[in-house]
């Protein structure tokens, strides 16, 4: 017989592991990425692609070459870096432009604060952001949806957009709507402009349902980030229906829904206890709001949960657990 | 364009004037009267705020020096004499200069000697270890080599070798500040002098059982025999629960008893030369030997009738006065 | 609040209590409860009966220690106990099965209980019983509230929450009887008070015994509940919570919010001790692990070697890769066989290499599942690092002392991170400081007093 294995208690572990919980968030990001294929195309497949390899390659030659330990990529957490990343971008965003983003969402965002679990940003968002500031043109250019074997990409702008643009020409947002030709049935199968994250919220929402039924994550980030939006999108729109837009209309397009399920809810970026999270999220859903009413951007979720997780740790510090027995 | 040129030169040209005034006026009011002393003594010290002197740093040893009326209390043992004499000729004391110590491991229980019956298979501390059980060996006192101690040196001198399961100390980048000593749970390592060239004696174990058991757990162990204090002529060693020590002031290096240990427990390091046990034990023997042959010849001597008469008298006189 | 669900793995649960054959040598030791190890009371050589006392207690917070076999003292001396510390232990070598007169072997149920209270803490007292839930604090000192504490219920603990155990549910099954009288005897000494065996749902047929036993003797004011399945249940103060409603403070006793908790066991060694004179000589021990070939619940003298256990079952199987004492949240792995049961033994679990050996550990990811698990509301992933940090101010603010070790956050831990191991660091330094504290003002005080004094 073998020598006995003698350590402190406990004994016995639950079948959870860094890996388990990262696989079940792919899993739930797979009817999101089938969709985005579907209705944008082979261009949308080679996004997804560059992205999670570049994500997986360059944590791997980080690990490896410059921090010489063993590599973390088996965790997964690069791989959904890498989708988000793509679910981010227009599907006709160049692949150098891809690879770029990815040094900045793992290299900066995630490794130089040592790796998986240490990040104060999402990693996939100070990509996406990056690329924003630094490729405006490449991160606006947003296209049709065209099919999986559609032809070239014909330019049309996102709901978002469109309304922006109509409102700094004086059109109220109505008649934006109505020349666009807007509706919530599309916006919620989507055959719209937008990034391919935009563009199927449905998927995204049953991606979501998997990990609340699987206790990955905790619902209350994300109903609170819808809450929080449906109430002061109402509160505006009900002022001003000219001005600014209905709340399903702000629930429904724009990368809310993503953001929302799968970034906000992040577990390195978001505060640990429920009432953190609730306020983390009212805080995301007013920023986003605003940004959207009211800032240069159209579309303000990145920058809304940027700016809260670095909040997070405050939050934290605030906002602790009862502990048993004590007031 | 001239016109803004010397208005912007006018500006900040005066607005740097005011701020340096504040800036000047707050320092003064601000300032925190010191003993300049103490900034002096810093200076020399190694900056290393290590608290092996027992001090919360170098800057509050340089405070705690200036206040103190001598160095006796203040000692840093990671700049060593060099720096106590600077440090002594700032504040006009005297120093005694202390012998330079070296942390010693004193385990040799290495994966060979000392085999592993069971697998420790919790967080990779010493101390969690040591609150758990006695360890993974059959000695409940050796090294639980985990490497507490290495972690706690932040001087790089201690490093876990791979082979024997036991931490090596580098003396050259030892500084003797205890460090490792408070971190060890099971107290194996010992601050002792370096001795002359490095060179020094020591007990490498620490085991307190019975003979018999500490050898069962440890081939290398100490059993307690005594035969290094019966060898040594200096009186250095003392065998007390089972366990030799080598009082290292007393320790003259003549490396007898190392050459007597039936088990190897005792090790000497930094010896110019090998050692040579059958030629100590030879020398021991020959002593030995000589003990005994004047012993008995003493002894024979006083059996013999006295051929003497005065200094029998004499040693009778002595008798009669011992009976009284 | 927390807990967790790991399968309840009850596999041995249809094995009746069967009394384990004696070990040629017992080796029963001096240090099996809280307080000041007893005091052997006899010499080598002497002969003992069972049921003869063999140590008296070393302090008030202490117990009597009784033979568990009869035969001739062989030695007092040191032994390792299963962790490899050393114990004194009195081997007594086996000569047959004689029992001290006076103890009442026989089957009949005695429920008239005496009316003297005193006498019963007394004969509790004298029968060395100890709290058989794993704390082995001493039962008479328990039953014995301070000055100013008022006992508002008595608790007896069934939930068994470990998985695997089951020495408590066949207890249940088996001596229901004598459990309820204990239960009885308990309620009587504290005041009358109501009280309530808590057993988990998913020992239906205890439940149903236990409540059919009540009704049949006729007792009054005690009652089943049933709880919900969920580790640590059947801790002491998430089971006054979940009974009382009611939270123990931060270092306060359960007495302190009119609780006092006694496991099935104990109140079975009660019922023994006062109605039987049986001093607890014997405990019911699980015997199980999927890879061991056959489960068992036997009753063991106290003081049989382990290995002796494990050999007559058939011996330690090769695939059996850790050995524990209790069960695989808080049981104690055994690192020498040679050791002997003690009174709180209560199962040897056999686990598997995959059941149990460690996965290696990874970075934090801040999921948050540790501090949703700790029934105490800690944040173990905040406490780990406080701990490897050394930071003890800190982790006194953050209520290391606290923790009841219960294993909750180890076990969901993703990263599979060693939380439990470094937190008791850390407790074991806030409680040290904490004590030295009390220690330091309670000589203030004196000190202060003394000079009040000597002023007048």
């Amino acid at each position: 017989m073998s020598k006995l294995l003698v350590s402190p208690s406990p004994h016995i572990h639950s079948k959870d592991s860094t890996r388990s919980l990262m696989r079940d968030v792919v899993i739930a990001l797979i009817p999101a990425v089938i969709c985005s294929i579907v209705f944008c195309g082979w261009k949308e497949l080679i996004v997804l692609l560059v992205s999670v390899a570049s994500c997986v390659l360059l944590e791997w030659a980080i690990t490896k070459y410059m921090l010489k330990k063993p590599s973390t990529v088996g965790d997964l957490s690069a791989v959904i870096t890498g989708i988000l990343l793509a679910l981010n971008v227009p599907y006709t965003t160049p692949w150098w432009v891809i690879v770029i983003g990815s040094v900045v969402a793992i290299g900066v965002a995630k490794m130089t604060f040592g790796g998986l679990g240490q990040n104060i940003w999402n990693p996939a968002l100070v990509g996406r952001v990056f690329l924003l500031v630094s490729f405006p043109t490449y991160m606006t250019t947003w296209s049709q949806p065209q099919g999986l074997f559609g032809a070239d990409a014909i330019t049309a702008a996102t709901p978002l957009s469109a309304i922006q643009e109509g409102l700094m020409q004086g059109a109220s947002v109505q008649e934006i709507m109505a020349k666009e030709g807007y509706n919530y049935g599309q916006m919620l199968f989507a055959n719209l402009g937008g990034s391919a994250g935009e563009v199927c919220a449905l998927a995204l929402l049953a991606g979501f349902v998997y990990l609340c039924i699987r206790k990955v994550i905790k619902p209350w980030i994300t109903l609170s980030i819808f809450a929080t939006v449906a109430l002061v999108s109402l509160v505006f729109w009900g002022v001003n229906p000219d001005r600014f837009t209905d709340p399903v209309f702000n629930l429904l397009s724009g990368g809310l829904i993503l953001g929302a399920c799968f970034m906000a809810t992040d577990y390195v970026t978001s505060p640990m206890s429920v009432w953190g999270g609730v306020v983390f999220g009212v805080g995301i859903g007013l920023l986003t709001v605003l940004i959207r009413y009211f800032g240069s951007y159209p579309e303000g979720v990145s920058f809304a949960i940027l700016i809260m997780n670095s909040v997070v740790p405050l939050i934290n510090m605030g906002f602790k657990q009862k502990k048993f027995g004590r007031k | 364009m001239l016109n803004i040129i010397i208005w912007t030169i006018a500006v900040v040209t005066v607005l740097g004037l005011l701020l340096a005034l504040v800036l000047y006026l707050v320092a003064k009011k601000f300032k925190v009267e010191e003993d300049p002393r103490i900034d002096e003594v810093e200076k020399v010290m190694p900056g290393a705020n290590c608290g092996g002197c027992g001090f919360a740093g170098c800057r509050a040893f340089a405070e705690a020096a200036v206040k103190a009326p001598n160095l006796d209390k203040n000692y840093c043992p990671v700049g060593g004499n060099d720096t106590m004499a600077k440090v002594a000729a700032i504040l006009g004391f005297e120093v005694q200069a202390k012998a330079p110590q070296v942390a010693v491991v004193r385990c040799n229980g290495n994966c060979e000697a000392r085999p592993k019956v069971n697998e420790y298979d919790g967080y990779a501390s010493c101390f969690v270890k040591s609150t758990l059980y006695t360890g993974d060996t059959g000695c409940a006192f050796g090294c639980l080599g985990c490497g507490d101690c290495v972690a706690a040196c932040q001087f790089g001198a201690l490093s876990m070798n791979p082979e024997t399961g036991l931490p090596v100390v580098d003396a050259s980048k030892c500084t003797a500040c205890g460090s490792c000593v408070k971190a060890c749970p099971k107290r194996v390592i010992e601050l002792r002098p370096q001795g002359p060239r490095g060179m020094r004696e020591f007990v490498s174990c620490i085991n307190k059982d019975k003979g018999p058991v500490a050898k069962k757990a440890c081939a290398s162990a100490c059993i307690g025999c005594g035969i290094c204090a019966k060898t040594c002529t200096h009186e250095a060693i003392v065998v007390e629960n089972n366990l030799a020590y080598i009082d290292p002031a007393k320790c003259k290096l003549c490396r007898e008893c190392e050459a007597m240990c039936p088990t190897g427990a005792i090790h000497g390091v930094n010896f110019p030369k090998p050692l040579d046990k059958d030629a100590i034990k030879e020398r021991i023997k020959i002593r030995q030997q000589k003990a005994k042959e004047q012993a008995a010849a003493a002894a024979a001597a006083a059996k013999e009738a006295p051929v003497n008469p005065v200094a029998s008298e004499e040693s009778k006189k002595k008798e009669d006065k011992k009976d009284e | 609040m927390g807990g967790v669900h790991p399968h309840d793995n009850k596999i041995s649960r249809e094995c009746r209590i069967e009394p384990l054959p004696i070990a040629p040598t017992v080796y029963i030791s001096v240090a099996q409860h809280i307080g000041a190890p007893s005091v052997p009371v006899v010499a080598v050589g002497d002969k003992v009966k069972v049921g003869q006392v063999v140590a008296e207690p070393g302090g008030f917070v202490g117990a009597f220690i009784h033979s568990s076999v009869s035969g001739t003292v062989k030695s007092i001396a040191p032994r390792a106990d299963l962790a490899g510390r050393m114990a004194t232990h009195i081997e007594i070598a086996v000569e047959g099965d004689e029992w001290l007169e006076g103890i009442d072997r026989s089957e009949t149920l005695v429920t008239a209980i005496p009316e003297d209270k005193k006498a019963i803490l007394d004969k509790i007292r004298q029968g060395g019983v100890v709290g058989l839930g794993g704390a082995t604090f001493p039962t008479h000192v328990k039953l014995s509230p301070p000055p100013g504490s008022k006992c508002e219920r008595v608790i007896i603990n069934g939930c068994e929450c470990e998985p695997y155990l089951t020495s408590d549910f066949r207890t249940l099954l088996e001596k229901g009887e004598q459990v309820v009288v204990g239960a009885a005897i308990l309620k009587y000494v504290m005041g009358g008070v109501p009280c309530t065996i808590a057993i988990e749902e998913n020992k239906p047929e205890a439940i149903e015994h236990i409540r059919e036993v009540i009704a049949r003797l006729g007792y009054e004011g005690i009652e089943v509940m049933v709880m919900k399945m969920r580790y640590p249940q059947g801790g002491e103060k998430q089971l006054i919570d979940a009974v009382m409603g009611r939270q123990v403070g931060s270092g306060a006793l359960p007495i302190s919010v009119g609780a006092v908790v006694q496991n099935v066991a104990t109140a079975l060694a009660v019922y023994d001790a006062v109605q039987k004179n049986k001093p607890i000589i014997d405990n019911s021990v699980t015997i199980t692990g999927q890879c061991f070939p056959k489960q068992a619940n036997l009753l063991v003298r106290v003081g049989t070697p382990l290995r002796y256990i494990l050999d007559y079952l058939g011996g330690i199987p090769a695939e059996a890769a850790k050995i524990i004492s209790g069960g695989p949240m808080m049981g104690r792995a055994v690192a020498n066989l040679d050791a002997a049961t003690v009174k709180g033994t209560g199962a040897l679990l056999l686990l598997t290499e995959a059941q149990t050996r460690r996965a290696p550990e990874s970075n934090c990811i801040r999921c948050g599942k540790c501090a949703d698990a700790c029934p105490m509301g800690l944040e173990p992933f905040l406490l780990n690092k406080l701990a490897r940090a050394k930071d003890w101010e800190a982790s006194e603010a953050n209520a290391a002392q606290d923790c009841i070790e219960c294993g909750c956050c180890l076990y969901s831990c993703p990263a599979h991170i060693p939380l439990l191991d470094n937190i008791r660091v850390a407790k074991g330094f806030v409680l040290g400081a904490i004590r030295n504290r009390a220690a330091a003002a309670k000589a203030a005080a004196e000190a202060a007093k003394a000079s009040a004094d000597a002023k007048k």
